[in-house]
């Protein structure tokens, strides 16, 4: 009998032209919560693929408590008790909770469904989980976390053994993370073993008792999460030191660029006021849901707000459409790049000149050799890793597309830039880089706002904080002055009541 | 070596080259059981005879490119047919160029109506257009008063479908000239490039500061007025102006655009594309005929033969979304 409940051996999975993984190797305890971490692209999607059978692996072993098995597709994994929750949750949301969570293992009883008895089973899970909504419920009206719980609810239905979690807290908000913890927790109570991959160093220390690194396709190490800090694992996973993870730097402060006075749209935020002053970088917090992006949305005219001006360099501005804002000087970096950023289906170049192609082209033509002559130059000074301007943005991992979108806005003329978070999904390697190009603009007297949940990047960046709560300002605090919990204290105070 | 292996990767990755073989395949078969399809007069005649749908191909295109779709186009291609036919036949105007202007200024209307449904009124293009195809239909009823206006009624209007420069017939040249100033379009301008932009990704598109509404609002006006120009150019081809001309054309056009490789889903698509589609489309109606194929059973063999290029086409597309999907993966 082996100690271990998983364990793989040598796994070599080659796509057409590239090794996905080179010779990995993983243990995973009876029991244990074992995180897997990793830069973006660094095999831990395609690892997991490999051990629910979505993927067949060229070379090398997988063992099941103790005896070799071989998945050729995912229903193999299933009936031998493993089960993967996704970060976006595969679901139906016409249906319901209880449909939701026997999709494929319905209760049958002469081929028809027995709806009282699949309820029944169903609320049994619930129950385990201190679910907060019922099993009749749609799925398409739960937030995120209240899905993920589903997810995790049809995980148990299947009887799994082991439990893969892919980047569970990446859409929740600090309290949905905790329950999250909390069930996990009680996952492994229940003699459940739990892999799970995250970004977020929080998740690795608060859950897991031991995780493995992979970069470039390759195994580092397994370590205890006991005996290790943060720049060991940094150091492991993108295979350097990162000294100074937020570069920011001392600017003097100029004159004020932008100011928002008062700023209401009904159902959304309230008497938002807030002014950035040229080479300030102004964090925008607060909880999900506190009204953060609908503000910078209606400041770039992607929404109206019913009422509050807009003031750049003291004079007002009107702003109805995106356009406005730009011509203005004020550009948006969407939060979805995938949905808002980029036309994912286009080229790089295509992509960064695509909100100046007005401007370049000459009676209603386009001045394409200027426009990739103009691209190229962004790229190259944002060092994505693209080959060329005409690569596919689909193509691209997190942080080079967020790269791009960073190149599409230097393409414009700017005064002040909104990032809204700007480092979401992104590996760490990355996000040094994105805080170095946020340094530089700042340097450079540019007035940045950026949106982030993240606590390290509000406190490492911003010179000021400005604290949302329920669609109002509750607090802004000077970097100097602010500590963590007085900004939570600050986001919370009112969703408290 | 690597460079023969990089043509035959462009071959197959190109939606317009597989289009074209599939089309010198049908023109050898075709040729080899009747060797009448291969003459100029042949080809000459199908080209007129289709100059209708390959001039709404390349307005469907448009539309299509910003995830629309337009099914009004042959009603409004009746009612602006219709309505130059009744002019003429009353004696209101005799002149062709303005009987074509006019025709051109009723699409043009036409369009935009359905075009501010759609961009301002936020209506899903199906639906709205649908609306304005019962419409348009029933006006071109309305003001036909139940009567037609015959060979006779129409005048010097019908020899202008007679008429040659170079010896290419003037429609055909109409279609010609439309097919380049939007081949230029969709290549060069920026408007062109917003089309795309706006179907591919519509909030991102609109967040780099194009107004969407106004692109989608040009694209179903472009449409109309390529519409209503076909209700002349109709009724000097076929002599005749009926209300319930070119009836159910609509689809005609979207299939020859889909054969064509235009994406139903938006920004993806091409006016060479839209060209060839649309002549596969008339190779296939002016071929089984001369195969020998009755009259009764083309409309199925046509259906058989479309589903089976789209079917292909898709395949293609799949393999391509999946290898780029791969590199993603690493």
């Amino acid at each position: 009998m082996s100690d271990y409940i998983l364990e793989l051996k040598d796994i070599t999975k080659i796509f057409p032209g590239v090794k996905a993984l080179d010779g990995v190797k993983f243990q995973l305890k009876k029991g244990e919560i074992h995180a897997l971490m990793g830069e973006n692209g660094a095999g831990k999607s395609t690892f997991i693929k490999v051990i629910t059978g979505v993927h067949r692996a060229e070379e090398g072993e997988m063992f099941l408590e103790g005896e070799k098995v071989n998945f050729k597709k995912t229903k193999d994994a299933q009936e031998a008790g493993i089960a993967a929750v996704y970060q976006h949750p595969t679901s139906y949301p016409d249906l319901t909770v209880a449909e939701n969570i026997f999709k494929g293992h319905e209760v049958l009883k002469f081929g028809m469904i027995q709806w009282k008895e699949m309820n029944r089973q169903a609320e049994t899970l619930l129950e385990q989980l201190n679910a907060d909504f019922k099993v009749t419920d749609e799925m398409g009206t739960l937030s995120v976390a209240q899905q993920q719980m589903v997810e995790i609810a049809k995980a148990l239905s299947t009887n799994a053994r082991i439990i893969i979690l892919d980047e569970p807290t990446a859409a929740l908000t600090k309290n949905e993370s905790e329950e999250l913890y909390r069930i996990v927790d009680k996952l492994k109570e229940n003699g459940v073993s739990i892999i799970f991959i995250s970004h977020r160093f929080e998740d690795m220390y608060r859950l897991a008792d031991r995780v493995t690194v992979l970069r470039d396709s390759q195994y580092i190490g397994t370590y205890d999460v006991d005996g290790i800090t943060n720049a060991d694992l940094i150091k492991a996973m993108v295979g350097r030191e990162i000294k100074d993870l937020f570069p920011k730097p001392e600017v003097k402060l100029g004159e004020e660029v932008i100011r928002v006075e008062n700023f209401s749209r009904t159902g959304y935020f309230k008497d938002v006021s807030f002014k950035v002053r040229a080479g300030e970088i102004i964090g925008l917090t607060g909880l999900v849901g506190a009204g953060r992006t609908e503000v910078v949305e209606s400041i770039c005219g992607v929404t109206r707000p019913d009422s509050g001006k807009v003031f750049l360099n003291g004079k007002e501005v009107t702003i109805k459409e995106p356009s406005d804002a730009m011509k203005n000087g004020i550009i948006l970096l969407p939060e979805d790049r995938q949905k808002q950023g980029l036309i994912l289906s286009w080229g790089l170049g295509d992509n960064v000149t695509l909100p100046i192609i007005s401007k370049y082209a000459k009676g209603g033509f386009n001045d394409t050799k200027k426009e990739r002559e103009l691209a190229k130059d962004l790229l190259e000074s944002v060092d994505t890793k693209a080959v060329s301007i005409f690569d596919k943005a689909s193509t691209l991992s997190g942080g080079n597309q967020q790269k791009v979108v960073v190149a599409k806005a230097l393409a414009q003329e700017m005064k002040v830039v909104i990032m809204d978070e700007p480092t979401k999904g992104v590996d760490v390697g990355a996000k040094a880089e994105i805080y170095q190009i946020m340094g530089e603009l700042a340097k450079e007297g540019y007035a940045i706002i950026m949106i982030s949940s993240e606590m390290p990047e509000i406190l490492g960046m911003s010179d000021r904080i400005v604290i949302m709560c329920n669609g109002r300002v509750t607090g802004q605090l000077d970097r100097q002055e602010t500590t963590q919990e007085r900004i939570l204290e600050l986001a919370m105070e009112k969703s408290e009541k | 070596m690597k460079n023969s292996k990089s043509i035959l990767k462009k071959l197959t990755a190109s939606r317009e080259v597989s289009l074209i073989i599939v089309l010198v395949i049908l023109c050898v078969a075709i040729g080899l059981r009747s060797p009448s399809f291969l003459t100029l007069k042949s080809i000459a005649d199908m080209f007129k005879n289709n100059v209708v749908t390959m001039i709404m191909a390349v307005g469907m295109l448009g539309v299509l490119l910003v995830g629309g779709i337009d099914i009004s186009i042959a009603s409004t291609l009746a009612f602006s047919g219709m309505a130059v036919g009744m002019l003429l036949k009353r004696g209101v105007i005799t002149s062709t160029p303005l009987a074509i202007l006019i025709a051109v200024g009723i699409g043009l209307v036409c369009g935009l109506l359905v075009g501010l449904v759609v961009a301002k009124g936020n209506v899903a293009p199906i639906i709205a257009s649908m609306g304005f195809m019962y419409i348009y239909r029933g006006l071109a009823y309305v003001i036909s008063n139940n009567e037609w206006a015959s060979a006779d009624s129409l005048g010097d209007f019908k020899n202008f479908a007679l008429g040659k420069i170079l010896g290419i017939n003037n429609v055909v040249w109409i279609m010609i000239l439309i097919y380049i100033a939007f081949f230029i379009l969709m290549k060069w301008t920026t408007l062109g490039r917003k089309l795309y932009a706006v179907g591919s990704n519509r909030e991102a598109a609109e967040i780099s500061g194009i107004n969407a509404s106004n692109v989608i609002l040009f694209s179903h006006t472009m449409m109309g007025v390529l519409a209503g120009l076909c209700g002349a150019l109709a009724v000097s081809i076929y002599a005749s102006a009926q209300a319930n001309m070119l009836y159910g054309k609509e689809m005609d056009v979207i299939a020859a655009c889909v054969i064509g490789g235009v994406s139903m889903t938006g920004g993806r698509g091409s006016v060479l594309g839209a060209f060839l589609g649309a002549l596969i489309l008339a190779i296939i109606a002016k071929a089984l005929p001369l195969v020998g194929i009755e009259a009764i059973a083309q409309n199925t063999v046509k259906g058989v033969i479309i589903l089976v290029v789209i079917i292909l086409n898709v395949l293609t597309q799949r393999s391509m979304d999946k290898n780029s999907l791969k590199e993603r993966e690493l």
